[in-house]
């Protein structure tokens, strides 16, 4: 890397291996160590900024009003009592550019737009602009709105024989392989069943957010949002302004899981309205209208066929799911991604159909498709596993695949036996009893378990890293820190390979003015944003050891000094007047030529009370394989998280629609049970040992989805080992297992 | 109206519909605080309203003449911080940070609670409370963190607690397989 100039763009297309990384050879001792989060003091005392709470001067508050038809048109929007109440500056709609729904993530156009016609109950339709934030509220209350209602579809079981195949995408829908029904028939073991999960929605505690203000002509929106650089554009093409006159500030975003991928609607609301009163408005969204306005997981529906010779080995897998979205809508829950690559098995059909509902747009929560579909292969897994009469680890043993059984293409790296194997003897799986046998008072007990797989992505991302006068380094890029770590990892990176103790590296995020990062989403955060950190700081490197007069390679970088020669420079006296260098990572032929995926093993131990039927997770632990772990302490917050989302997604979580006009009838926090403290054991995370040449100079893989992958399946499994009922109607409430517990 | 928030004078005219939490926020610059709810479920609001945690969204701030408010800024700052945000950022006790200053305000209220030998939902003697993992978690359920901080959350609270000579908390048994 010698010769680089101040100003260089280092570049890299993940074409081939790239077996060396400078994590490796430098000497600062920092990466994967669990040091504090740098952005932690800040958020401990309040001092870390959200899109609502920028202190902007003649700020108006909004209050977004919602349609309660289900399908229909507008006819009369009656604002004459709302402006006339005091406080009240304006109601303001614009039919045909209001957004329809939300934007999937990582898209470049805008979003459906046109809400005259209303597509589901819950659309935002307006938004009541006023001095105060009570009187926008009251105002938006008594806003008078008359439909003409219309015919709608609200109800999956009404519709499911309806299903329609998505069109090509992205995410093949469809994959077949060999005969399934062949295989099915030849097989001596046989599974099929059918398992359902219902809608859910992320919940992130921040509500979605947007503070707009426009300034000669340009527009900058404080919003609660991940991926700042496609959030950008479809904003932009949303109010038919250019790109590059549209600036997204997310310095810190509470918590997204998906639900802040794309534009939501509060922000071309609080946009129009901010231009039309020429002063900055803000527009958060009411908890109510997250659940209404936002998106949903879809509901699922899964026939899982499995079919396996008298030794276990999968001869038949079949996967196929349907769920439900808006019309008009391709995005599909793609429940069967793992199963494409999980287990062995020649004859293969795994297919993803759409109901057309006029329910809230379905779109990404976290682990979209992993999260659900490994409920139903996990559960079926286990079924086949009692159905033959071996223990569930043994059969995932037997078809562990030597390749990608339908691309045929290597894993770059797969260490689930291992993570299975390590969390066996850890949890103590050698003492599992059969189904339904321990029993203790009112309490039966019960283990299970289940693989974790999610797939590794890179994403295009660029950053740039500078050095001060002071010998500090600057890295800055519009990427997103939502809770992932991301301050403090490419903190680390930098200080890894810059030689600089972590306090003397500034980090600056999601701002639209900085280079184009991956942003949040898909766990590809850390890997794509982390190498293009790595490529600036490769290239600094370089410039470096020009100004020491020394050959990069022979050159030491150490708690701020540069080491090389026999001398021994502080870095701040070789930078002049400053460096700087650009990164950018791209992905290239390594997705295609590799399977490249993180693993990891679930283990969950339950007890479930034989009167009630009320279950109570009692031990928890996850084994994970993500390539190399970039801070053990943030890593570990990371898979804590995925795993209680699996809890949540295998008790509580639910999001019911009103089949009468789909509506969805708990929308806040009270009803929408996500799992609280109590409802969490001191749950157990461990990494095993692991480097991913082929994923990214980093030799790290994704994490953030990889905890959630599998740990409902676990919890259900558990339960199943407790009380030997078997339920497939997630979430797995008391009500499911009370007619098969014993008599009491 | 007078208010005394975290030690400070503040001299306002809130509408008589706005929450003590909408008046930190929006009209005192006070920001820590969070909104996720709006409706108590989420705990992000909670603050210390003469020594006692609430859920300041729930509050009208009419109500609040001449008390004692405390809000997660009056803790501590990022360079001074107190035991129980330091203690969160050890052990990483959050993640995007939302709710944190929620959890922390709640856990100085909670190990005051404590202290005074209220019992909760899971204590097994009411006479004579006991304190564990099992009555941390129970008493921090009405805050939320969706992130799931939980076990560290648990850890944070559990080591200031401990390290209060005057919080007797039982000592943490290892969990046995199988137990």
């Amino acid at each position: 890397m010698f010769g680089f100039g101040k100003g260089d763009t280092n570049s890299l297309t993940m074409n081939k291996a790239h077996p060396e990384s400078l994590l490796d050879s430098s000497a600062q001792d920092v990466i994967g160590k669990p040091i504090d989060r740098i952005d932690g003091p800040k958020k401990v005392s309040g001092k870390a900024t959200y899109a609502a709470e920028y202190a902007l001067d003649n700020v108006a508050y909004g209050y977004l009003v919602r349609a309660t038809v289900g399908a229909g048109k507008i006819t009369k929007l009656d604002a004459e009592t709302a402006k006339a109440m005091p406080g009240v500056i304006d109601v303001i709609t614009d039919y045909a550019t209001f957004l329809r729904n939300p934007q999937q993530g990582g898209e470049t156009e805008a979003p459906t737009q046109g809400v005259e016609q209303v597509a589901y109950y819950g659309e935002i339709i307006a938004i009541v602009v006023a001095e105060s934030y009570e009187a926008a509220r009251d105002a938006a209350l008594r806003l008078h709105v008359d439909y003409a209602p219309s015919e709608g579809r609200y109800d999956f079981q009404t519709h499911r024989n309806e299903a329609e195949k998505p069109s090509p995408q992205q995410i093949p829908p469809y994959h077949e392989q060999g005969d399934i029904e062949e295989g099915m028939k030849q097989a001596q073991h046989r599974i099929d069943v059918t398992y359902t999960t219902p809608s859910q929605n992320s919940a992130a505690m921040e509500p979605h957010a947007s503070l707009a203000v426009w300034e000669d002509g340009a527009l900058t929106l404080y919003g609660a949002y991940q991926m700042p650089a496609s959030d950008k554009q479809q904003l932009a093409k949303s109010l038919g302004v250019s790109a590059d006159k549209v600036r997204i500030v997310a310095a810190y975003v509470g918590g997204g899981f998906g639900s802040k991928l794309g534009i939501a609607p509060e922000s071309v609301a609080a946009a129009i309205a901010a231009k039309r009163l020429g002063r900055p408005v803000k527009a958060v969204m009411a908890r109510q209208q997250v659940f209404d306005a936002t998106v949903r997981r879809s509901n699922t529906e899964q026939r899982m066929r499995l079919g396996a010779d008298a030794d276990g080995k999968l001869i038949a897998i079949g996967h196929e799911t349907i769920t439900s979205n808006l019309p008009g809508e391709d995005y599909f829950e793609p429940a069967g991604m793992a199963t494409h690559f999980l287990y062995d098995g020649e004859n293969r059909l795994i297919t993803h159909d759409i109901v057309r509902l006029d329910w809230t747009l379905s779109g990404s929560m976290r682990a979209p498709g992993e999260a659900v579909g490994l409920i139903a292969l996990e559960g079926a897994i286990d079924e086949l596993a009692e159905e033959i009469g071996i223990d569930p680890i043994e059969l995932r043993r037997r078809n562990e695949p030597e390749q990608d059984p339908e691309k045929k293409v290597p894993y770059s790296s797969r260490m689930l036996i291992p993570c299975l194997e390590r969390g066996a003897e850890r949890f103590g799986w050698a003492k599992r009893k059969p189904a339904g046998t321990d029993r203790r008072g009112d309490w039966l007990y019960g283990i299970g378990v289940a693989s974790a797989a999610r797939s590794n992505q890179l994403q295009k991302s660029a950053a740039k890293v500078s050095i001060d006068g002071q010998g500090k380094a600057h890295v800055e890029t519009d990427m997103t820190d939502i809770g992932t770590g991301t301050y403090t990892i490419l903190g680390q990176i930098t200080a890894e390979i810059l030689g600089l103790p972590i306090e003397d590296v500034i980090v600056h995020l999601g701002d639209t003015d900085a280079p184009p990062g991956a942003g949040s989403g898909g766990s590809w955060g850390a890997g794509s944003s982390g190498s293009s950190v790595y490529l600036a700081c490769e290239a600094l490197r370089g410039q470096i050891a020009k100004a020491m007069g020394v050959d990069e390679p022979s050159m030491t970088l150490k708690d701020g000094r540069v080491i090389a020669d026999n001398r021994s420079v502080p870095l701040a006296e070789l930078v002049g007047d400053g460096m700087e260098a650009t990164g950018e990572i791209a992905p290239g032929r390594q997705e295609k030529t590799f399977n490249q995926a993180s693993y990891g093993a679930h283990f969950a131990e339950v007890a479930v009370n034989v009167v009630t039927g009320e279950v109570r997770v009692k031990r928890m632990l996850g084994v994970f394989t993500a390539g190399r772990i970039l801070n053990e302490k943030t890593a570990r917050s990371q898979c804590l998280g995925g795993m209680t989302f699996g809890i949540g997604s295998a008790l509580t979580e639910e999001l019911v629609h009103d089949p009468r006009n789909g509506k969805v009838v708990n929308r806040d926090l009270g009803e929408y049970h996500v799992p609280v403290n109590a409802d969490v054991p001191q749950l157990e995370v461990e990494f095993l040992h692991e480097r991913d040449i082929q994923a990214n100079p980093l030799h790290a893989k994704g994490l953030g989805e990889v905890g959630i992958c599998g740990a409902a399946a676990a919890v259900g499994n558990a339960i199943y080992n407790a009380t030997g009922v078997r339920v497939r109607d997630y979430p797995l409430t008391l009500d499911k297992l009370l007619d098969g517990l014993p008599v009491v | 109206m007078h208010f005394t928030i975290n030690g400070q004078s503040f001299e306002a005219e809130p509408d008589i519909r706005t929450s003590l939490l909408d008046l930190c926020r929006e009209h005192l610059g006070l920001t820590g605080s969070k909104k996720g709810c709006d409706h108590g479920q989420c705990g992000a609001c909670t603050m210390l309203v003469n020594g006692r945690r609430i859920n300041s969204c729930l509050s009208l701030a009419v109500m609040h003449q001449d008390d004692e408010i405390t809000t997660i800024e009056g803790l501590g700052t990022p360079e001074d911080l107190h035991p129980l945000q330091a203690a969160f950022v050890r052990h990483d006790g959050y993640q995007c940070g939302y709710c944190t200053p929620g959890q922390i305000c709640s856990a100085v209220g909670m190990l005051d609670e404590v202290k005074k030998g209220w019992p909760s939902h899971v204590t097994g003697d009411l006479d004579a409370p006991t304190f564990d993992d099992g009555e941390i978690a129970e008493r921090m359920s009405g805050n939320i963190c969706r992130c799931a901080a939980y076990p560290n959350i648990v850890d944070a609270i559990r080591e200031v607690a401990e390290s209060n000579g005057d919080t007797k908390i039982a000592p943490r048994q290892p969990v046995e397989a199988g137990a």
